[in-house]
């Protein structure tokens, strides 16, 4: 698998020199959501195209969790929030 | 009107009252085109709050603990699993968001629900609606039946005097209009 193109921020002043280890959105299994909707909110909330909401869908179905998103925490609360407004069961985590 | 009501149920538990008055057929001009009426005339719905009146009633701070609830708690997850600051962080700020969201896309199926049944057309929006509606009904009673991926294996041997295999087959039901409405957006 390809690892997506890093999100380029320019830094800000009095921020830590350190590169930021990236934050991620995982969602997680559950017996409820149906394998279609769960493709097409990825579809629908990531701009991704079918294949790639697919694969996610079923790295969640078969792997217990798939990190659907990276970026900054913001960006991945952003998600976070949009993604229970679907009713899937996201997380935000530092990514280690 | 099972739909109806199960979908009341939800924006209730959300809370919001959702219902434009079909249940009682003679609340006036509402309950003769209660689509129109909710939607476009808010004098007509004087007893239901909006969204916003609705949002405005509860707490503009939101709680920062879980639900203890587990159908509300599906509903409302916790954003951080391992750390409950940052998860009580997140829900003081996002969970009204969530709950009105929850509310307004449950409004929009009792909306564009026709009150005798029949078809329903919808455009891109309330189809959008609609599929959030229907998924926060399924996480409700799916949490409530504790629902597991084998559950139509359940729903093949649970006998009819199971009061269970009624809600078995109601989740069925509501998974395969979830899935049909997909496809339909998919085509």
């Amino acid at each position: 698998m390809s690892v997506a193109p890093a999100e380029v921020e320019r830094p800000e002043a009095g921020q830590d020199a350190v590169p930021d280890t990236p934050w991620v959105t995982i969602v997680w299994n559950d017996p409820i959501n149906l394998m279609s909707y769960v493709t097409y909110v990825f579809q629908k909330v990531f701009g991704y195209a079918k294949p790639k909401a697919e694969k996610l869908m079923l790295d969640v179905h078969h792997k217990g969790k798939a990190v659907v998103s990276n970026g900054t925490r913001e960006a991945m609360e952003r998600d976070a929030e949009v993604l229970h407004g679907y009713g899937l069961w996201a997380t935000v985590s530092h990514d280690r | 009107m099972i739909l109806r009501n199960l979908v009341s149920q939800v924006a209730e538990l959300m809370g919001g009252v959702a219902d434009s008055g079909v249940a009682d057929p003679g609340a006036g001009p509402a309950a003769a085109d209660p689509g129109a009426a909710a939607r476009d005339q808010p004098a007509a719905g004087e007893a239901v709050p909006s969204v916003e009146e609705l949002a405005a009633m509860l707490n503009a701070a939101g709680p920062t603990s879980p639900p203890d609830d587990p159908v509300l708690a599906r509903l409302l997850p916790d954003a951080y699993r391992d750390d409950p600051e940052a998860a009580g962080e997140f829900r003081r700020y996002t969970e009204q968001g969530l709950r009105s969201g929850k509310v307004a896309a449950a409004q929009t199926v009792l909306d564009t629900l026709p009150a005798e049944g029949g078809q329903v057309r919808l455009g891109p929006e309330d189809a959008q609606a609609w599929l959030r509606a229907l998924n926060d009904v399924r996480l409700a009673i799916g949490t409530v039946l504790g629902i597991t991926e084998d559950y139509e294996d359940e729903l093949e041997t649970a006998s009819w005097a199971d009061p269970r295999s009624a809600y078995l087959e109601v989740y069925h039901w509501l998974g395969y209009l979830q899935d049909s409405l997909v496809r339909a957006l998919w085509r």
